[in-house]
């Protein structure tokens, strides 16, 4: 144990390397042992949120936690580069202004409260069935019509493309909702 | 889009990103490349590097312009007389690449006697409606042409709800019929003759005078790109929002189309036009549409109208006796096959009569206003922040306020979410939270490393992200949020017999969940957009392989082979400098559209330097470096037999244009636009200066919106509005900044909204550097500190001096940095074809100081 | 182990920025204060202790027609400064408490485990890169990402650079490399373009080349950087003798009045 210390010691490790004592004979044992954080984490291919490029991104976790997000080598369009924005894409994750749970402002309040999740779901789908019920127009002038304009949607850009197709599924086959467009247009 | 998709066939970019690296010169123009595509922009750098030219022309020296070989400041919104001009030194100097025009470009086709041009009628086509306010397209037709369907008040190729994204892209009136053509080029008639006519008055004069640009600078630029043509040599074209947001958008990109068919830099490599989107999957939210007139794969949504009653109607209306468009039935049917499963049969037309019916402007600005007036109960908002990136946000947020219940789903709280506390209304006393009725539910979602799916991007390649880690406390993905909505509203159908939820039972929405959170199974949702065989599930492989007759099922046709049998979104072994192994491009992976264009017409390769795809006679296949957009057996020398024939096999073997009826570029655009089958120079809606070619003055066709809540400045020449106004993005910031305003490490590298202006103007006006600004339009009062930058210049526009401010848009009353709303500043207009707003050249007022602050003393409703 | 280094080119520079967000997440560092500067579109201002890089941005006024990549002029350059890795360092040699070391791939590293924020590294640095956290107490500067280079992986700004105008690699093929490029860049027409990287003074040359052009100067790159110890023997010796005159000046006033007493 006492050989042990000693040789950590780095006036010891000077002596023995004859080395003048800025090298990484004078290292602590922290930082010999410095390893990136991502060593021998879990690696997930994914592609940054924000322009159109679509560089590839590696995403690094470890038992459920992002560690880091960084550019994919391996992709043939971004070359394992990021921009500014792409290289922040862990702060996005993570940052303390993210939502947690269910925002809810009853009508007339000044604040918000907190809602279950389930609940949440429950109350929106009870007031898309009763708009819809109410300002559903089946046909007009004897012609199919099938449509409500009283709900709308916005949004898509952002979001994947199998969220897209189940939004236009639902809501313009199945519920008749014309109202709906988002950030494109050319 | 729909400028690229009338001229080519498909409204997308035409190549891919890394193909830039093979241009000989480049042009990025109504784009900021190097600062809102840094990553992509590595490939411009790249051909730079090699030797390519970079041209960027823009009203401000920007970080592209750094990079750039030639800057060419202009003036906002005259960027239709540069191209037109652009085009007229082509032809002037009989630089066209001639056999590629007379071949693969309607160039030849000839036009009918009835039409004409703004030339002849001052500013508008023929077929104007007053009354209407819109065209009749038919004098726009072929001569020869077949008008498809019979019904009185039919317009070739529109509709009357707007639909600027449908497959009337495709031109189902464009029916060629018993066309002529004149492959001499020399008709009066024909498109060649016409286009020459139309831009004659374009000219480096007319360049100097009315957008600033001197006639040595014009001259260099043009000399420059159009060098880039001819077997040897292509060009590409950069564009982004620069150019889309005006109100005639469609018909400058129209105008980039056009120079780049005359060039023959269509299909090429180094060549084509690059759409560059600014989502993540932007491009995928037109190709998958959460759109009103369209449905996935540019199918057009029926409308209500004599055309589209029945089924049968709508099919006969939308399909197209030859080209890729000929098989419309079978996308369609495969579409609904997809969505009501066994409950669409043919007995029943395959379910189309459960789909709504389009009866107006159900766009974002159509509703928005409806909403403004109170006659909306709900509306859904995900991922989308319209309280900042909306225009004339004054009119947008006091508009959810007139809402019974209003869903928002985001990362964080937007100020959309937060618009009933928070918002300037509030501040200002106009809005209070005690007065507004709207029932609100914010709910948390899930970031890109929580949730697996696909993006398309800009190059329309699906790229598949995989889930890491699961997203924190009740965050979920809007794939769970509308499975499980879904799941209820059908829950309550099957207990409401009534007919009007038919559709709903029959729709199918039986998706495996898994784990604690029930999240649902994507790949099955990319299954079925991809297709499979009705009887036994197996995955489709190919668009050939969609029937019209309910054994396919197809959620979106352009995506079919992205799920073979195995997930090719997914793939990351990338082959080649074009990507083929990583992710899928649609369509059927071919990463340059249009490559037939890139061999001659007997199916050797232009030259062995633009070599792509070529005829391999041996193996009588279509080969070479990139999948062919082509049919892979159909021999270079087979006959077209357009006049006569059906189908996709009508084209030929030489007519690379397969989405198009007649198998060529569209230089003239018969059918499918509402404003006009040529751009034409128009003012913005907001002008300093009256039209210098035509006594139209600005775009007949658009829909202004002009009401007492979104008013616009005299034009032209508002006294009270003497300056240019344009509106840019960041690099350091995205969109409406709920992704980057919320980030320390985004936010401080731009901590505060400010204004780009010349020295000349700060004298003139007397800001400060470093000081505030207070900017006006009719709509709003906005400050900004001052950034006095010389990248910024006066013009001199017809005589006198004009100036141009900027402005970016990011910031908002929520986030780590916050600031004034910038696009409160804009008005709503609709550009007519996809009804998007002009942010990119209006007029306003600027005053040194800070802006007015608390309620208004004096009641205006205005301010 | 070779010795690594980056080489900063500046005429392939973006001015993006990605650098400073990417070296900010790998390393967790704070933001260093939301003011907007007013410069150009600097609003990091200088690196320091939760800085380790900062693109400069250089501004002129531009001629129409000239595009930033003509030779003819430099209208509006970026580079991304970072700590230089000194081949002779200040901070290593002021360091009293061995923080600052040299690693196996020639960067200088300082330890957080060691430091005691006495900051003489700060003066000592003739570039004004170290700095101290005043929160914390110990001073930090780049790494050089030593914990990736130990597995064989890049910085995180070179990484992430889209344009990679921030090459990583070894120091001679680095310096050849440069070299070259600055021909090739005087072939282009850029007559002004040069390479940074002072070897002719104390410092002995840098480990984190630029290629800039116009005047170094613009891009915080002294031209005669020198290490504070390259004055030590000169310092020395000036108090040598001072302290002997003044001893002997003593001396001879404490004899001589000694003397006078005795008359």
């Amino acid at each position: 144990m006492l050989i042990d210390l000693l040789s950590r010691w780095p006036l010891i490790r000077q002596l023995q390397t004859g080395a003048d004592g800025t090298g990484t004979e004078a290292m602590s044992t922290n930082t010999r042992n410095l390893r990136p954080k991502t060593l021998g984490a879990q690696v997930t291919p994914s592609i940054c949120p924000y322009c159109g490029v679509g560089c590839g991104q590696l995403v690094f976790h470890r038992e459920g936690k992002l560690i880091a997000i960084e550019g994919d080598p391996k992709s043939p369009i971004s070359r394992g580069h990021l921009c500014p924005k792409g290289a922040d894409t862990l702060e996005l994750h993570t940052h303390p202004g993210r939502l947690k749970k269910v925002k809810y402002r009853r009508p007339y309040s000044r604040s918000w409260e907190e809602i279950d999740l389930e609940i949440a779901m429950d109350m929106v789908a009870d007031r898309l069935w009763d708009s819809r019920q109410r300002t559903f127009q089946e046909s007009k002038d004897g012609d199919v019509l099938m449509q409500t304009t009283a709900i709308a949607h916005l949004g898509g850009a952002t979001l994947d493309n199998e969220e897209n197709y189940l939004i236009k599924k639902l809501f313009s086959a199945g519920l008749g909702m014309v109202c709906i467009s988002n950030q494109a247009r050319i | 889009m729909p400028g690229l998709g009338t001229s080519f066939g498909r409204g997308a970019a035409t190549t891919a990103q890394q193909d830039l690296s093979n241009a000989d010169v480049i042009l990025i123009m109504g784009s900021s490349m190097a600062e809102n595509h840094p990553v992509g922009f590595q490939w411009v750098v790249e051909a730079r590097e090699k030797g390519a030219k970079v041209i960027h022309v823009d009203p401000r020296f920007t970080r592209t312009s750094a990079m750039a070989d030639i800057w060419v400041p202009l003036r906002a919104g005259s960027d239709i007389l540069f191209l037109g001009a652009l085009i007229r030194y082509v032809l002037e100097n009989n630089k066209q690449f001639g056999d590629y025009v007379v071949n693969y470009t309607n160039a030849p086709m000839i036009l009918r006697e009835d039409f004409r041009d703004t030339e002849d009628l001052d500013g508008l086509f023929s077929g104007w409606n007053r009354k209407k306010e819109e065209y009749n397209p038919e004098t726009w037709l072929y001569q020869g042409a077949a008008i498809n369907v019979g019904h009185v008040d039919h317009k070739p190729g529109q509709a009357d709800f707007g639909g600027g994204h449908g497959k009337d892209r495709g031109g189902e009136a464009q029916d060629p019929g018993q066309y002529e053509e004149d492959r001499t080029l020399a008709h009066p008639r024909c498109v060649f003759q016409v286009l020459k006519r139309h831009f004659s008055r374009y000219t480096p004069e007319i360049v100097e005078r009315f957008c600033g640009v001197p006639t040595e600078m014009f001259l260099k630029v043009a000399e420059t790109f159009s060098s880039a043509s001819g077997p040897d040599k292509t060009g590409a074209i950069c564009y982004a929002v620069g150019w889309t947001q005006h109100s005639k958008g469609v018909q400058i990109i129209r105008a980039a189309a056009i120079l780049q068919l005359l060039l023959g830099n269509i299909g090429r490599p180094g060549g084509g036009v690059l759409a560059l989107r600014g989502h993540a999957s932007i491009q995928g939210s037109t190709d998958i549409p959460t759109l009103y007139d369209i449905l996935p794969g540019y199918l057009p949504m029926p409308f209500f109208e004599a055309d589209s009653k029945t089924f049968k109607n709508y099919i006969k209306k939308h399909s197209v006796r030859t080209g890729l468009w000929s098989a419309f039935e079978k996308y369609f049917v495969s579409l609904m096959k997809a969505y009501y499963g066994g409950g669409a049969t043919k007995a029943n037309d395959w379910g189309f009569d459960w789909l709504p019916r389009v009866t107006g402007d159900h766009s974002h600005f159509g509703y928005w206003l409806d909403m403004a007036d109170g006659k909306l109960e709900g509306l859904f908002v995900m991922g989308q922040n319209p309280a900042v990136g909306g225009a004339n946000g004054r009119l947008e947020r006091k508009a959810l306020a007139k809402l019974k219940w209003l869903v928002v789903r985001d990362m964080v709280e937007s100020e959309t979410a937060s618009f009933w506390y928070d918002s300037p209304e509030v501040k200002r006393g106009e809005l209070s939270p005690g007065t507004i009725a709207t029932e609100i539910f914010l709910f948390p979602a899930a970031g890109t490393a929580e949730k697996e799916g696909t993006f398309t991007n800009t190059q329309r390649l699906l790229q598949y992200r995989n889930k890491a880690v699961d997203p924190p406390g009740d965050a979920r993905s809007d794939t769970w949020f509308m499975y499980h909505l879904g799941r209820r509203m059908k829950q309550k159908a099957a207990q409401d017999s009534e007919s009007h939820n038919d559709g709903l039972r029959a729709l199918t929405w039986k998706y495996t969940v898994k784990g604690e959170h029930e999240e649902p199974d994507v790949q099955e949702v990319l299954k079925e957009i991809n297709g499979y065989t009705v009887a036994d599930g197996k995955q489709l492989a190919h668009i050939k392989d969609l029937r019209k007759d309910g054994s396919t099922a197809c959620g979106a046709w352009i995506y079919c082979g992205v799920y073979p049998e195995y997930n090719r979104a997914n793939e990351r072994n990338p082959k080649d400098l074009l990507g083929h192994g990583w992710g899928f491009a649609w369509p059927n992976d071919c990463r340059i559209i249009y490559n037939r264009a890139s061999a001659r017409p007997d199916g050797k390769p232009w030259s062995e330097r633009k070599k792509l795809v070529w005829w391999d006679e041996k193996k009588k296949q279509w080969t070479g470096l990139d999948t062919p957009d082509y049919e892979k057996k159909m021999a270079p020398d087979m006959p077209a037999k357009i006049h006569t024939g059906r189908g996709s096999e009508a084209l030929g073997g030489a007519r690379p244009f397969t989405l198009h009826p007649d198998g060529v570029g569209w230089i003239w655009v018969a059918s499918g636009l509402k404003d006009g089958p040529l751009p034409t120079h128009y003012e913005p809606l907001e002008s300093l200066l009256k039209n210098p070619l035509y006594g139209q003055q600005e775009n007949p066709a658009v829909d202004k919106k002009a009401r007492r809540d979104n008013p616009y400045a005299d034009s032209p020449g508002d006294r009270r509005y003497p300056y240019i106004l344009s509106t840019y993005r960041l690099t350091e910031h995205h969109t409406a900044g709920g992704m980057t305003r919320t980030l320390s490490h985004l936010a401080e590298l731009q901590p505060e909204l400010f204004t780009e202006v010349s020295p000349e103007f700060a004298a003139e006006v007397g800001l400060r550097h470093g000081e505030y600004a207070t900017i006006t339009t009719p709509r709003a009062t906005i400050e900004a500190r001052v950034l006095v930058t010389p990248r910024v210049r006066p013009l001199r526009i017809n005589g006198r001096i004009v100036h141009q401010v900027g402005l970016p848009y990011h910031w908002g009353y929520s986030g780590q940095t916050t600031g004034d709303v910038v696009n409160d500043l804009l008005v709503i207009s609709e550009e007519p074809n996809v009804r998007i707003m002009e942010t990119k050249a209006l007029v306003c007022d600027v005053k040194p100081g800070r802006r007015p602050r608390g309620k208004p003393a004096i009641e205006n409703p205005l301010v | 182990m070779s010795v690594t280094a980056f080489l900063t080119d500046s005429t392939l520079c973006i001015g993006c920025k990605a650098c400073e967000v990417a070296c900010k997440e790998w390393n967790q560092l704070s933001e260093d204060g939301l003011d907007w500067s007013g410069y150009s579109y600097d609003n990091t201002g200088a690196l320091g202790a939760s800085t380790w890089r900062h693109v400069k941005f250089v501004e002129e006024t531009p001629t129409p027609g000239v595009g930033g990549n003509a030779g003819e002029q430099a209208t509006w350059v970026f580079s991304s400064d970072v700590c230089k890795h000194c081949e002779i360092a200040g901070c290593l040699e002021a360091c009293p408490t061995g923080a600052l070391v040299r690693t196996e791939f020639g960067g200088v590293f300082l330890q957080p485990d060691v430091c005691n924020g006495c900051a003489y590294c700060v003066v000592a640095c003739p570039f004004g890169v170290v700095d101290k956290n005043h929160e914390d107490g110990r001073a930090f500067k780049c790494t050089f990402c030593y914990d990736r280079q130990k597995v064989g992986l890049q910085p995180a700004c070179a990484k992430a650079c889209p344009t990679e105008s921030i090459k990583f690699g070894e120091i001679n093929q680095l310096r050849a490399e440069a070299e070259e490029r600055v021909r090739v860049l005087e072939q282009r027409g850029m007559q002004d373009a040069s390479l940074y990287d002072p070897t002719h003074t104390s410092v002995g040359g840098i480990h984190t080349m630029f290629i800039v052009r116009g005047d170094a100067r613009s891009y915080n790159l002294p031209p005669n950087p020198e290490v504070p110890t390259h004055y030590l023997r000169k310092g020395w010796t000036s108090a040598a003798i001072s302290a002997g005159l003044l001893l002997g000046g003593t001396l001879l006033a404490f004899l001589t009045d000694g003397a006078r007493e005795r008359r």
